[in-house]
């Protein structure tokens, strides 16, 4: 057993279960890889792209939102609170998202949460360039 | 007696309500393999969390964290209060309000302000009677198409009290589910945090070299962004739970109603079978008293 196996879950379900030869997770301190045997690591992940690499050489792209991954006995899991493939990116959901998360920016009153706003455009904007990539 | 069509309309009546009750059984019986398949895919997500959380929490020393800190005087609380929407389930949303009625009226006699969060119809309704209580928050009609966000706005709400100061003991009350025939009512204290006892991963512990863990960007950031998530996750477990609990008291309480209806029915046929019985008699008495009296 010395396969690395990626593993992302989310609560509604586990959406990716699959061994990989190498997977890059979007750090909240910078990216970083993660190859086999790699030593038990505990790190928090920001909205982002997961992107990770299966035996055939096909490159494959996950979006994330925020979450943490842990890496132990050749289990890379990834726990968020979102994710979806890249070939499931509804882009007209992230479009109708980065509209309105710009709108609430633009409104420059203290009643809306802007961290939050922020937050829900970024990861419009991180849905739509993993969908246009595709 | 009553008379032989009250009787019958009264069977037909009966009979209506039985199938009403029967359609709902099997409505609910149907919910509830959804919202079961909803905690089953729920479960590897947060049993993670819980091992990840006791792994860290021991190697933080206590206090690093605003939400780890246990304030110094406990002047107010918040109850996170989960009920279903709908009645017709039996007892079961009445234990758990029950179980937060009694914990308010604790609390108010600790001399503490209690605030409340509800999530479902009837709970919303119970507690916002109370003038002792004020309600910070309150969400009806979500039980039906329960996701994180809600639970994530919930538990924010609290953990911003907690920061903040305002409030200084924070409480979920929902439904467990433990099996089809057992939905009793829990309050689990969420604030101030009480590290997970590492009883259920001590079989694991041996596995693997645990020392060796790398943080990033370090222990006490890492707890910052694990600990406010965790709080949703359990927050997001008890409306799993509740709405699990839900639908297996309305099975059981419809089942009930059914087979109630059954033996009203027989009740019913017995007692419509013996006035048709005692009627024919006394036509019959009439018409042999008539046919008597012309021969005599």
């Amino acid at each position: 057993m010395s396969e690395l196996t990626l593993e992302v879950v989310t609560p509604d379900k586990t959406v990716l279960s699959t061994p990989v030869v190498a997977a890059v997770c979007p750090g909240a301190a910078g990216e970083f890889g993660v190859l086999k045997n790699h030593i038990s690591l505990l790190s928090a992940l920001k909205i982002g792209a997961l992107r990770y690499r299966t035996e055939s050489n096909e490159e494959h792209l996950v979006f994330v939102n925020n979450g943490f991954a842990d890496v132990n006995n050749n289990v890379l899991t990834v726990l968020v609170e979102s994710a979806e493939l890249a070939e499931n990116i509804d882009i007209a959901r992230a479009e109708a998202a980065k509209k309105r998360a710009e709108d609430r920016l633009a409104d420059k009153s203290d009643k809306i949460d802007h961290t939050r706003a922020e937050a829900a455009l970024q990861r419009a904007l991180v849905r739509l360039s993993l969908a246009r990539h595709h | 007696m009553p008379s032989l069509k009250d009787v019958k309309m009264k069977i037909a009546g009966v009979g209506k309500t039985q199938q009403i009750t029967k359609a709902m059984n099997m409505v609910a019986s149907a919910k509830l393999r959804g919202a079961q398949s909803r905690i089953e895919r729920f479960r590897p997500f947060a049993s993670k969390y819980k091992s990840v959380l006791t792994e860290l929490a021991s190697k933080v020393d206590g206090a690093s964290h605003p939400l780890l800190e246990v304030h110094k005087e406990h002047k107010s609380c918040a109850l996170i209060v989960i009920t279903s929407d709908r009645g017709l389930c039996g007892s079961f949303n009445a234990a758990i309000i029950d179980k937060a009625l009694k914990l308010v009226r604790e609390k108010t006699t600790a001399g503490m302000k209690v605030k409340a969060i509800c999530v479902g119809r009837k709970g919303r309704d119970a507690l916002r009677r109370l003038p002792e209580v004020e309600m910070l928050d309150s969400y009806g009609e979500h039980m039906g198409s329960l996701d994180f966000s809600l639970a994530s706005s919930v538990a924010q709400t609290v953990i911003h009290g907690y920061e903040t100061e305002e409030i200084d003991e924070v409480y979920l009350i929902y439904g467990e589910f433990v099996s089809m025939a057992q939905q009793p009512p829990r309050v689990l204290q969420l604030l101030p945090f009480e590290t997970p006892t590492a009883d259920e991963n001590s079989n694991q512990a041996p596995e693997g070299p645990h020392c060796e863990y790398l943080y990033e960007p370090n222990e006490e950031q890492l707890l910052g962004v694990i600990l406010p998530q965790y709080l949703k996750v359990q927050t997001y477990r008890g409306m799993l739970d509740t709405s699990a609990s839900e639908h297996a008291a309305r099975m059981a309480a419809m089942d009930n109603a059914t087979r109630n209806c059954t033996d009203l029915i027989n009740s019913l046929t017995l007692l419509f079978n013996k006035t048709r019985q005692a009627s024919i008699t006394s036509e019959l008495i009439d018409i042999v008293g008539g046919a008597e009296a012309q021969n005599g």
